[in-house]
């Protein structure tokens, strides 16, 4: 498969699409400028483009593009019906749009999207409109053990459609854990076993727990890796346990975005933090931290970033990769790209707003 | 029938958008009427709920409204509505 040449990022002020041309990667122009914008996505069906906004004042909107992000329509975002709560007295409203996933190349027309305060919503109409899957918003668990992590409310960041079956979905909530469906939404088991949450009174509780993001392997949809509050898992059964892969001593720990090869399970690639109060690069020192084992060691990748007087961490949905290509935007809005899987590192801009997403397209 | 202004920053999604005359009784079926002439302008100006969003601001002549949870405020065919923008971000 050819390498794919643009890279669309979701900033504090707007969406910024990079294009690779006579191989040099060139800003290609701003949509939404000054407007955050949360979550880019491109549909593999149809190649429609999607962009998740965050206006401060105006509420989250949602924007399709037909031609690759020249032009946009705003179509309508999911909502919460009138009268529903998120708990008792406390109104539910999208707060913000955090995960987009489309259905399965048997169903052209379902879209995901996953949300703060904690619902799920999909659509059967290409995205015209939005309905919540109650089952999961009903699960017994939400009540008393889905809380808020870096946000206020739960909310949903990760969902993942098995590309064998489209009704087999998973969904990564902070803060509450893994959530798996066999029937296409009906029904839902935790899937937190093994996972730790030393947050909780009991760090083994079946929910309460905090990936940060949940990515699948693209070539064994069985094998999960998670960047968890807690430290780095993978299960290779499909979620029934999980295996704590956290560095012993190195940094390979906390962080928030973590990418999976897509022709080996075993290759991950993770962007270290410095935990909780801190959140800055680990020693002010930029690190990409890459395991080829299926994380029984790591190593840190460090060739091309800043490696003092940096502060710069990397968002859930701002790290991705296609084949040797990888490419990861920051909060202080530098952008840098591999080219042979994150051995070197060039930098493309540290200019850029605050970066909350970045995709290859 | 009261007349409603709209802040300069809407425009950017309502190119349209110029103050008009509507018919109604309360701030509510205000933004009701108006969202059948700018199809979701609704949705910007008010949460899944109704309620007013927080950083959106409502006058009726030189006072806000009272009730931003259920927009039940009066309006009478005098008066001039003014829906702003408050002023916040960077």
């Amino acid at each position: 498969m050819n390498p794919k040449n643009l890279l669309i990022l979701g900033t504090r002020k707007g969406l910024v699409t990079y294009q690779k041309s006579d191989g040099k990667w060139k800003l290609r122009d701003t949509s939404f400028l000054g407007i955050p914008v949360s979550l880019t996505h491109v549909d593999s069906r149809n190649g429609t483009w999607w962009a998740c906004l965050d206006h401060g004042h105006w509420g989250q909107k949602l924007h399709k593009s037909q031609d690759q992000g020249k032009t946009w329509q705003e179509v309508g975002a999911p909502k919460y019906d009138e009268g529903m709560e998120v708990k008792e007295g406390e109104a539910a409203a999208v707060r913000y749009l955090w995960a987009f996933a489309e259905g399965g190349p048997d169903k052209s027309d379902t879209i995901y999207i996953g949300t703060e305060p904690g619902g799920l919503f999909k659509s059967h109409d290409g995205g015209n409109s939005f309905t919540l899957v109650e089952s999961l918003w009903n699960h017994p668990s939400r009540s008393d053990h889905w809380f808020g992590g870096g946000r206020d409310y739960p909310g949903i960041h990760s969902i993942l459609v098995d590309p064998r079956d489209s009704d087999h979905i998973y969904v990564g909530i902070s803060v509450a854990g893994v959530f798996e469906t066999h029937d296409g939404g009906s029904s839902w088991e935790v899937k937190n076993k093994g996972l730790r949450a030393d947050f909780l009174p009991d760090p083994q509780a079946e929910v309460g727990h905090d990936p940060h993001l949940l990515v699948a392997s693209p070539s064994n949809p069985d094998v999960l890796w998670q960047q968890n509050h807690c430290g780095i898992f993978r299960t290779t059964n499909g979620g029934n346990s999980w295996q704590d892969l956290t560095q012993a001593d190195g940094p390979a720990r906390f962080g928030f975005a973590i990418a999976v090869a897509e022709n080996n399970p075993d290759r991950a690639w993770v962007v270290p933090a410095i935990s909780d109060e801190i959140r800055v690069a680990v020693d002010n020192a930029l690190c990409v931290c890459r395991t080829d084992d299926g994380g029984k060691t790591w190593k840190d990748l460090r060739s091309g970033l800043p490696q003092s007087d940096c502060y710069d961490i990397v968002f859930r949905h701002a790290l991705d990769v296609d084949g040797d290509n990888l490419s990861f935007g920051t909060t202080t809005g530098n952008l840098y790209l591999s080219d042979n899987g994150g051995d070197h590192w060039d930098c493309l801009n540290s200019n850029l707003p605050m970066v909350y997403s970045v995709a290859f397209a | 029938m009261p007349r409603v202004n709209f802040t300069y920053a809407l425009k950017r999604f309502y190119p349209k958008l110029e103050s008009v005359d509507i018919v109604a009784g309360t701030v509510a079926e205000v933004l009701i009427s108006l969202d059948q002439q700018f199809p979701g302008i609704r949705d910007y100006l008010v949460d899944d709920q109704g309620r007013l969003r927080q950083h959106v601001n409502i006058f009726i002549g030189d006072k806000l409204i009272k009730d931003k949870k259920h927009l039940t405020d009066q309006v009478s065919d005098s008066d001039q509505l003014f829906i702003m923008q408050a002023l916040s971000g960077g």
